[in-house]
C-alpha cells in the first residue's frame, strides 16, 4: 500500500471514527479501516476532498450496517439529512427488498442524503457562492446558482405582483405574471457573474478555495420575454435613451440601462432551468443583461422607467463602479463581464491522492460572446496547452474545458487563461493593477479576471497561490 | 424572375403559391403579429406608487424641508446604531458589513491611495442619489419609513458633518440638487476592453 493511500485511510477512519463518535457510538479504528478499505476508490467522485466529506462518512456507516453492525448506529432518521435532501433509511442490500415507493418526497424529488455540496454564504449573508469544486458540465442547479440580494429575498405572491413600464412611452402599461406569459418567449442559456467575484484576490490570495474565489458565478438557461418587444408595446417616445429598472425588494433595488442593450438582447425571465425562476433570482420575474454585471438584471422587477438620462442610482454611483487609484477617477457604467476561467478540479482545499494520471477541468466564459479557446499551463505559466472545449460552446455561457495531465508527484503550479472571439485573453494580476492601480482593499477591486493559480504542493494538497504573494 | 428591386413583390408570390398547395391550416398561417395588446393600461396612480426615483436635477424630489438641528435628531433615532454617534460606522453588528462600510464621512484624498475610504463624503457624486437611497432603502430596520422632512433633515447633518454644507442650511427640493459634492468630477466613462501588452 503506497503511503499515500495509508494516508487518505488515517484521515478517513479518523473521520469517521469522529463523526460516530459525536454520535455517542465510537468504533474502533480497525472496524473504520475495513470500512474505508470496502470503498470505492476517491476516483470516481473526480474530486479529492482533504478532509472525508459526508457521503464517505454515509457510505461508510452503510457498509457497517452490511457487515451487522446496525446496533451500534444512530437511527438515520435521527441524522440530520442534508440541505436538498431527506433522509430514508440505508438499506443493507437494496436488491433484497423493495425500495420506496414513489410520492414520499412529495412530488418535488430530492437529491441523495450522500451529496452534500451546497452555496457558502458570506459573513453578512448577502451572498451565496455556487460550489464550482462539485461542478459537472456547464448548468448549475437552480438550488446551487449564487445570489447576492442587497434587501434581503422577499417573499412575493405573483397574483399581487405587477410590472410597471412609464416614462417617455406612448402606452405605460402594467403586466401582470400571467400577461407576461402570454407573450412570445425564449430561452437562452446564459451565465451571470456578480462583477465583485474575486476581487478580494487582486493584491495576494485570500480564499481557500474556488467556491469562494469564483463562486459568484454561475449559468442557468432562462426563459422570459424579449424586452424589446415590450417596449414595442409601449411605444418609445423620442429621446428615450435610458431605462430605469427597479425592484420590488427591501433595497427597492435601482439600476440604469442604455435602452440600446434594451432593444437588443435584454430579456424579462420567468422561469430558470425548466421552472419557475427561484426566489433569490428575482421571482415572479427578473430583468437579464446577457455577459454585464450581475447586479444590474433587477430582481423582483416591479418597474421600467424610460428617460433620457440615467438617475445615477446608489448602486451605480457609490457602489459598482471602479476607483482607479492611479488617478482617483471612477469608471461608471462598467457593464460588462469580460473573459474569465477558473480550474475546479484541483483546485483549493483538495488533496491528490499521488502522482498519476488527473483530467484537469474548469469553466470559462467572455460577457462578449463565445469561448474561442482556452490554455492550461501546468508549470505556473511558463507554458501553455490548449485544452480541449465541451461542445456546443454557447456565446455568454460557461464554457467547460479539460486537459490530460500526467503528474509526476513534483510541486506544480496549474492555471488555465481563456480567450473570447473578440481576441481578448484574461490578463495576470500584474497586468490589471498595472492598468487600474493596487488596491489593498481587495473587495472594491470590481471585474477582476486575473488568471488564477492553483498550486499543488508535493504530498497533493491544492492552494490558492498568487504571483504576488 | 426575382430582382433585388422586386423581392417583396416576389416573396409575396411565393407565398401566395406555397400557401395554394398547403393544407389548410389558418393558425399556423397567421405567424406571430408584429404587436400585442397583453396587459392593462397604467394609471397615474399606479405610477405615482412605485415611481420613487430622484434625477440629479431634483426632479421627483418631493416638498417639505429639513436643517441639522432636526436631522441631528433623526440620525441619532434612525442610524446611529449602524453608521456610529460619528457616522464612522460601527464594526462588529451582526450580518453587517465590516464598521468601514458603513463610514458617512470623511475620506477626502485617499481615492489616490492603495486603500481608498469611499463615503457620502469623498465618492458619492450627487446629493439627490443620497436622498433617493435612504427614502427607498434606509433605515435597514424599517426602510422607506422616513418622511420628506426627515430626509431632508438627515441629509442637512450628513452632509454638514461633512463639511460640504454650512450647519445653518436649510436643504429641500430647491436647495438640495445645487449642492456640489467633492468627488462630483470623479467618473469617467468605461474605457475597456484593455488592450493588454
Amino acid at each position: 500500500m503506497h503511503s499515500t493511500d495509508v494516508e487518505r485511510l488515517d484521515t478517513k477512519s479518523r473521520a469517521i471514527e469522529e463523526a460516530l463518535g459525536r454520535l455517542g457510538q465510537p468504533i474502533t479504528e480497525g472496524q473504520a479501516r475495513d470500512v474505508a478499505a470496502l470503498e470505492d476508490c476517491d476516483c470516481k467522485d473526480g474530486m479529492f476532498a482533504l478532509a472525508a466529506n459526508r457521503r464517505q462518512l454515509f457510505a461508510g456507516t452503510g457498509l457497517v450496517a452490511a457487515v451487522g453492525m446496525t446496533a451500534m448506529l444512530p437511527h438515520p432518521a435521527a441524522a440530520k439529512a442534508p440541505a436538498g435532501a431527506v433522509e430514508y433509511p440505508v438499506q443493507a442490500d437494496p436488491t433484497k427488498e423493495q425500495g420506496r415507493v414513489m410520492g414520499e418526497d412529495g412530488g418535488y424529488g430530492s437529491r441523495s442524503q450522500f451529496e452534500t455540496a451546497v452555496r457558502w454564504a458570506n459573513p453578512t449573508k448577502t451572498a451565496g457562492f455556487t460550489p464550482l469544486q462539485n461542478s459537472y458540465g456547464t448548468i448549475t442547479p437552480s438550488g446551487l446558482h449564487y445570489e447576492r440580494h442587497h434587501g434581503g429575498i422577499p417573499n412575493i405572491d405573483p397574483a399581487k405582483h405587477g410590472l410597471v413600464i412609464h416614462g417617455l412611452v406612448d402606452r405605460p402599461i402594467k403586466y401582470s405574471l400571467a400577461d407576461l406569459k402570454r407573450f412570445p418567449t425564449l430561452s437562452r442559456t446564459y451565465f451571470m457573474e456578480c462583477s465583485g467575484t474575486t476581487g478580494s484576490e487582486i493584491m495576494k490570495a485570500r480564499e481557500p478555495n474556488v467556491q469562494r474565489t469564483h463562486g459568484l458565478v454561475s449559468t442557468s438557461e432562462w426563459t422570459g420575454v424579449p424586452l424589446s418587444t415590450l417596449l414595442k408595446q409601449v411605444g418609445l417616445k423620442p429621446g428615450a435613451a435610458w431605462v430605469l429598472a427597479e425592484g420590488a425588494d427591501a433595497a427597492v433595488m435601482t439600476r440604469s440601462v442604455p435602452i440600446d442593450k434594451c432593444l437588443s438582447d435584454a430579456l424579462i425571465v420567468f422561469a430558470q432551468n425548466g421552472e419557475a425562476m427561484r426566489p433569490e433570482q428575482g421571482y415572479p420575474m427578473r430583468l437579464f443583461l446577457p455577459g454585464w454585471e450581475g447586479n444590474i438584471s433587477i430582481k423582483w422587477l416591479r418597474r421600467l422607467e424610460v428617460s433620457d438620462k440615467p438617475y445615477y442610482t446608489r448602486e451605480e454611483t457609490s457602489k459598482y463602479t471602479d476607483l482607479i487609484t492611479t488617478t482617483g477617477k471612477s469608471r461608471i457604467f462598467t457593464f460588462t463581464m469580460e473573459a474569465k476561467s477558473a480550474i475546479t478540479f484541483p483546485s483549493g482545499e483538495m488533496k491528490l491522492p499521488g502522482a498519476g494520471f488527473y483530467e484537469i477541468t474548469g469553466l470559462a466564459w467572455s460577457g462578449r460572446g463565445k469561448i474561442a479557446r482556452v490554455e492550461v499551463s501546468t508549470d505556473g505559466g511558463k507554458s501553455w496547452n490548449l485544452a480541449s472545449l465541451q461542445e456546443p460552446v454557447l456565446a455568454i455561457s460557461q464554457t467547460r474545458f479539460r486537459f490530460p495531465w500526467i503528474w509526476d508527484g513534483k510541486p506544480a503550479v496549474i492555471q488555465s487563461r481563456a480567450t473570447d472571439e473578440t481576441g481578448y485573453s484574461q490578463p495576470t494580476h500584474q497586468q490589471l493593477i498595472a492598468e487600474r492601480g493596487p488596491l489593498e482593499t481587495g473587495s472594491l477591486f470590481y471585474h477582476m479576471n486575473a488568471i488564477q493559480s492553483w498550486g499543488i504542493a508535493a504530498d497533493g494538497s491544492v492552494t490558492n497561490v498568487h504571483p504576488l504573494g | 424572375m426575382c430582382t433585388r428591386s422586386v423581392d417583396r413583390t416576389c416573396a409575396l408570390l411565393i407565398a401566395a403559391a406555397l400557401a395554394a398547395f398547403a393544407a389548410p391550416d389558418p393558425a399556423r398561417a397567421q405567424g406571430y403579429p408584429s404587436k400585442f395588446d397583453f396587459g392593462t393600461p397604467a394609471s397615474t396612480q399606479d405610477i405615482a406608487a412605485v415611481a420613487i426615483a430622484i434625477a440629479p436635477d431634483g426632479k421627483g424630489l418631493p416638498a417639505g424641508k429639513g436643517d441639522y438641528a432636526a436631522g441631528k435628531r433623526v440620525y441619532e433615532t434612525a442610524c446611529a446604531a449602524c453608521h456610529g454617534a460619528n457616522l464612522q460606522g460601527v464594526a462588529g453588528l451582526p450580518n453587517m458589513p465590516a464598521g468601514a462600510a458603513l463610514r458617512l464621512i470623511g475620506g477626502r484624498g485617499t481615492l489616490t491611495t492603495k486603500n481608498p475610504v469611499m463615503t457620502v463624503e469623498s465618492y458619492w457624486p450627487y446629493t439627490t442619489t443620497l436622498f433617493d437611497y435612504v427614502r427607498r432603502a434606509m433605515p435597514f430596520q424599517a426602510p422607506g419609513s422616513l418622511t420628506a422632512d426627515e430626509i431632508y433633515a438627515v441629509l442637512a447633518y450628513i452632509l454638514a458633518q461633512g463639511n460640504i454644507i454650512d450647519k445653518a442650511a436649510v436643504l429641500d427640493a430647491e436647495t438640495l440638487p445645487r449642492v456640489q459634492m467633492p468627488n462630483r468630477d470623479g467618473f469617467i466613462p468605461d474605457p475597456r476592453p484593455e488592450w493588454f501588452k
